[in-house]
Parts: structure tokens; sequence; C-alpha cells
């Protein structure tokens, strides 16, 4: 077949054409995949919050508080877990723009005396190796079961109480940050949700 | 194009005109995404798989479209199937999704596939488009699984996840910082052209 | 001074080549002369500032309200690539100086994978104003063209050394990219 010349019609007319049928199967695709976009969204956050919380009765994802930090763009959101009809903790998703490459999210579970219970990472994009490391579990031990009204969250090169990560002091700093936010969070939000 | 030399188009890609190692295209994502060996197979995959439906799209288009507008119309064709990779990615491989990041939808300026459709696919017929692609793809694919197992493999001691030399082995950071990026490929290069490119 | 503090941030921090990985193609490919590196690098500051623009305009007023924030992709790709077509038309009946200067790089830099990745960067910045963007934008830029230059000027040199034969070309260059990337994270915490 000969090819097409380029003439003004003919070259409108194929863009257009091409436009069209990308643009509407794309559409088309969209349609198809956003339910399971939603579902792997919501899974992620069922699961961190499952393994940030003792153990509970409800569904804490269907009971989200979102409460806004003062400017900034994102949210806190809380996740009360109860066993039977009583609050026996809260989860709390919190971020921060200040890890080694921007945005980190934690969800952290706090009981109600306001100890850690555990910390999961719900995002990061730190450096692999040194900044990941924060998801290990040697790292994350040393917050659970503690008060953050004691124990200080900063590095000790801060004059904090956290051992930071070897090479990632700014992850630790912006991880301890994001903790803090939770912890502050949760106290001013405690007597209201109650 | 005769049957012989179906097995040269395929080969070509993943040896002689290696993407990678040979014709250095496509370098953002070659530095960027490899800091682990799967990221890199991911990366590579994601990519062989827009290479390949953009090669077939444009070798069966090619007559439709004017000369003029054709690289409008072929980087429309690429970036349709760049979102249709995105959306399953976040969809299905969430994991993988975050890790390659902003790299996804950045498959579209990939100068490797643009650089396919319209040196290869845009001159030939369907079957020796796809066996183009899927010869690029799987070259590309190749180096970076390769610079990620290194990077790896020396930066953090671990091979897809795998320890190799215990937890507490103290690597040579290095290799996963940025800088690692540059000095692992170059003498990946070196190597790669010492062994199978002989001039 | 904050506005001071985000463009430094991003020429150094953050330098868009040697951190962040974008731009690698121009960055390798148009870095043997100085004077090249340097036409380059002020096509980019000029595209990359008005395709931000465009982009981040038109996602926050025309996708995102109409539901089509799926489009994100293909639709920042045909404006940039429309774009660069017009500045080239443009600068060639308006400034014709500036065209000779820049003209031969612009179309290169449809493909530069800088200009697409801040055009999409830049909507996930945690306080994405527009004013921000640009001027986050425009740090950015500067620190594509400061990178791209300090290579050229090191590569120019390199031609008159004597390295060995397999490390010659390609090889050596990015070595030096390397050792330029590893000085660049001494920057890291400054700001």
């Amino acid at each position: 077949m000969k090819k097409l010349e380029s003439t003004l019609l003919n070259m409108i007319l194929s863009l257009t054409i091409i436009a069209l049928v990308s643009g509407a199967s794309l559409g088309f695709m969209n349609e198809l995949t956003k339910g399971p976009k939603e579902e792997s969204r919501k899974q992620k956050q069922v699961e961190a919050i499952k393994s940030v919380l003792p153990e509970i009765t409800n569904n804490p994802f269907a009971e989200k508080i979102p409460v806004a930090v003062e400017g900034q763009k994102d949210s806190l959101f809380f996740f009360p877990g109860k066993k039977g009809d009583g609050l026996s903790g809260m989860a709390v998703s919190c971020f921060t723009y200040s890890g080694y490459n921007g945005l980190i999210k934690l969800m952290v579970g706090f009981n109600m005396n306001g100890e850690i219970f555990n910390i999961s990472v719900l995002d990061q994009k730190e450096t692999p190796g040194l900044g990941t490391k924060m998801t290990t579990e040697p790292f994350v031990k040393q917050f659970i079961g503690k008060n953050p009204g004691q124990f200080k969250l900063k590095p000790t090169k801060d004059g904090g109480d956290v051992d930071a990560l070897t090479g990632a002091t700014i992850t630790t700093r912006a991880y301890c940050e994001a903790v803090q936010q939770a912890y502050d969070g949760f106290m001013t939000e405690k007597e209201q949700i109650k | 194009m005769s049957k012989l030399n179906t097995w040269k188009i395929f080969t070509r890609g993943i040896i002689k005109e290696n993407p990678t190692f040979v014709m250095l295209l496509g370098m953002c994502p070659v530095l960027g995404v490899t800091t682990s060996a799967f990221n890199g197979l991911g990366m590579g995959i994601a990519t062989t798989f827009v290479l390949v439906m953009s090669n077939l799209v444009v070798s069966l288009v090619k007559d439709f479209i004017p000369d003029k507008v054709r690289i409008p119309a072929f980087i429309v064709v690429i970036a349709t199937f760049v979102t249709v990779v995105e959306m399953v990615l976040e969809a299905y491989v969430p994991f993988l999704y975050e890790q390659l990041g902003i790299f996804i939808p950045l498959i579209v300026v990939n100068c490797l596939i643009l650089g396919r459709a319209e040196s290869f696919a845009s001159k030939n017929n369907i079957v020796p488009s796809i066996i183009d692609g899927l010869g690029m793809g799987l070259g590309f694919t190749f180096a970076l699984t390769i610079l990620g197992g290194m990077r790896e493999i020396l930066g953090n001691g671990t091979v897809f996840d795998l320890s190799l030399f215990g937890q507490d082995a103290n690597m040579m950071i290095l290799f996963i910082l940025p800088p690692g990026a540059f000095i692992a490929l170059a003498y990946l290069v070196v190597i790669f052209n010492k062994i199978f490119v002989k001039n | 001074m904050e506005y001071i503090l985000i463009i430094i941030a991003a020429i150094f921090v953050n330098n868009v080549v040697l951190t962040q990985f974008l731009g690698i193609c121009p960055f390798l490919g148009v870095s043997k002369k100085l004077s090249t590196a340097a036409g380059m690098s002020g096509a980019v500051v000029f595209v990359m500032t008005l395709a931000t623009l465009v982009t981040y305009l038109m996602y926050n007023h025309i996708l995102v309200p109409l539901g089509l924030d799926y489009l994100r992709t293909i639709s920042f790709i045909l404006v940039i690539a429309t774009l660069v077509q017009m500045v080239e038309i443009m600068l060639k009946k308006v400034s014709p100086g500036l065209y000779r200067a820049l003209g031969v790089f612009l179309p290169l830099i449809t493909t530069n994978c800088a200009v697409l990745g801040i055009a999409i960067v830049v909507l996930d910045l945690p306080d994405p104003s527009l004013i921000k963007s640009l001027v986050y934008t425009i740090g950015i830029s500067l620190g594509f063209g400061l990178a791209i230059i300090l290579f050229s000027s090191i590569r120019e040199h390199l031609e008159l050394m004597n390295i060995p034969k397999g490390m010659r070309g390609v090889p050596i260059a990015l070595l030096v990219a390397g050792l330029l990337s590893l000085a660049f994270m001494g920057f890291t915490g400054l700001v």
C-alpha cells in the first residue's frame, strides 16, 4: 500500500483518530483498574493497622477519622482499635517530607497510655540499604513500649534517645519527627475521640 | 526479509547493539532504578512490554500516518502503552509501582523506544518489528538486572533480597548511592565491550 | 528568603542530574564541548520553566476537575512536544540571534526526561503552590545547567589526557560523572 501523503487534511485526520483511539482505550483501562487500585491501597492500610495494634475486634479502617494538620496538604488519620466496646488502642497514619528523598509515611500504633505498640512504614523513598533499614526489626524495636512523653524522639546526636541508623541520620530524624507528630496528634485528639 | 535474518534481528539487541552497554540509550532508568536486581528486572520487563507493543502498533499503522506527523503519532502510541503499564502496576504490583516511582511515566521519553519505532518499526512488517522489540527489550532488561545485581551485591550484600554475607557484613554502601550507579555502569560498559564487541 | 532556600536546595542538594538521574541523555550526549553544553542548559532553563507552568495549570485546572488525571503522562508529553515546536517557531521570528544559539538544542529537549520528570515531580511537592513550583523548577533547571557545564569542562580536559584504551570515551565520562555526583553528595543536609 502507498503511504498517505502529508496533506493538511490527512495529518489532522490521522492524528485525531490516533488520539481518539488512545484516549478511549485509556478510559476503558482506567475503569478496569480503578477497583483493584483502590483495593490494593486499602489492603495496605488495613494490614498496617493490624500490625501496629494489639488484639482488636472491630474494623478500624471503617472508623477512620481524618485530622487536618496546619499548613500541610496531607492529613493525619486516626484508626480507633476497639476490643469489645472499649477503646484499646489507636493507629495513627502520619507523614513527613523531611526524609532523605522526601515523603515518609508511617502507621504508628499507641495503646491508651500513649505507649507505642508498633510502627509500620507505609511509604518511603529512602536509600536502599541505608534509610530503608528503618523498616527492619532492630530499629523499630527501640520504639516499642516507649511513651514519647518521656522517651525523647530524636537521634542521640541531637540529644535524644533514638539510636540512629548507620549512615542515615536524616532518615532517622524524619522518622522521629513523624512519630512525634502522630503522638502529639493522638494526645490532643484522645479526649474527644472517646 | 528472509527467515535467516529473524534470529539476527533478535540477538542484535541483546549483544551487538545492546541498548545500554553499547548504544547508551535510555540512560535515566538505567541509573535511576538499579539499586537492586529486582527493580532492574521490573523496569526491564515494563520497558520491554511498551517496546514490543509500540513496535507492533507502529508497524501496523505506519501506512496510514503521513510522514510529517509521524513523531507525534508515535509518541501518542507509546504514551498510551506507558499509561497502561502504570495503571496495571499500581493495581496489581503496588510494591514495584512504589519502587520505580517517577521512572514509570518516564518510559515515554526513553529514547530507546521512540528510536526503535522510528528507525525499525516504521519501515518493517509486524513480525520483524515484534522480534526487534523483544530483542532490544531483553537486552535492556539483561543490562538493568546485571547492573542492579552488581550494585545490590556490592552495596548491600544481597541479591534479589537474598543475603550473601550475613546480616552485619559491612558493604560498600557507595554502590547503592547515586555515584555508585555511574561508577558501576562505567566498569560494566568496559567489561561488556571487551568480551562481546571486539573491534 | 524562603525562595532562595528552595533554589539552593534544588541546585545543590537535589541536583536533577547527579542525584535524581533525570536528563542523563543530554548530560552524556551534549557535554563534549563547553559551548554546546552552555547552549543546552540555556534552552533547558527556558523550556523547563515554561513547560512546568503550562502542565501545572493544565493538570490542576483541566485534568483534575474533569477526573481525567489518568491522562497525565500522555497529555504532558504532548504539551511539551507542542511547546518546544512553538518556541522554536517563535524564536526564529522574534529573536534570530537567540535562535541561532539555542535552535539546534530545542528538538532534543522533547525527549529530555528532566522536563517531563520535573513537570510530574512538582505535582507531589509538599507545598504545591504555583509560585513555589515555578521557583523549584527554575532551581532544578539551573542545577541541570551547573552539572552539565562542570561536566563538559572536565571532559574537554580529558581529551588531552592519556587514558587507557578501554576506558576512553563513555566509560571515563561515566566515572567522572560518578565523582561529580560524589562531590554533590557533600551538600546533603545543607538546607
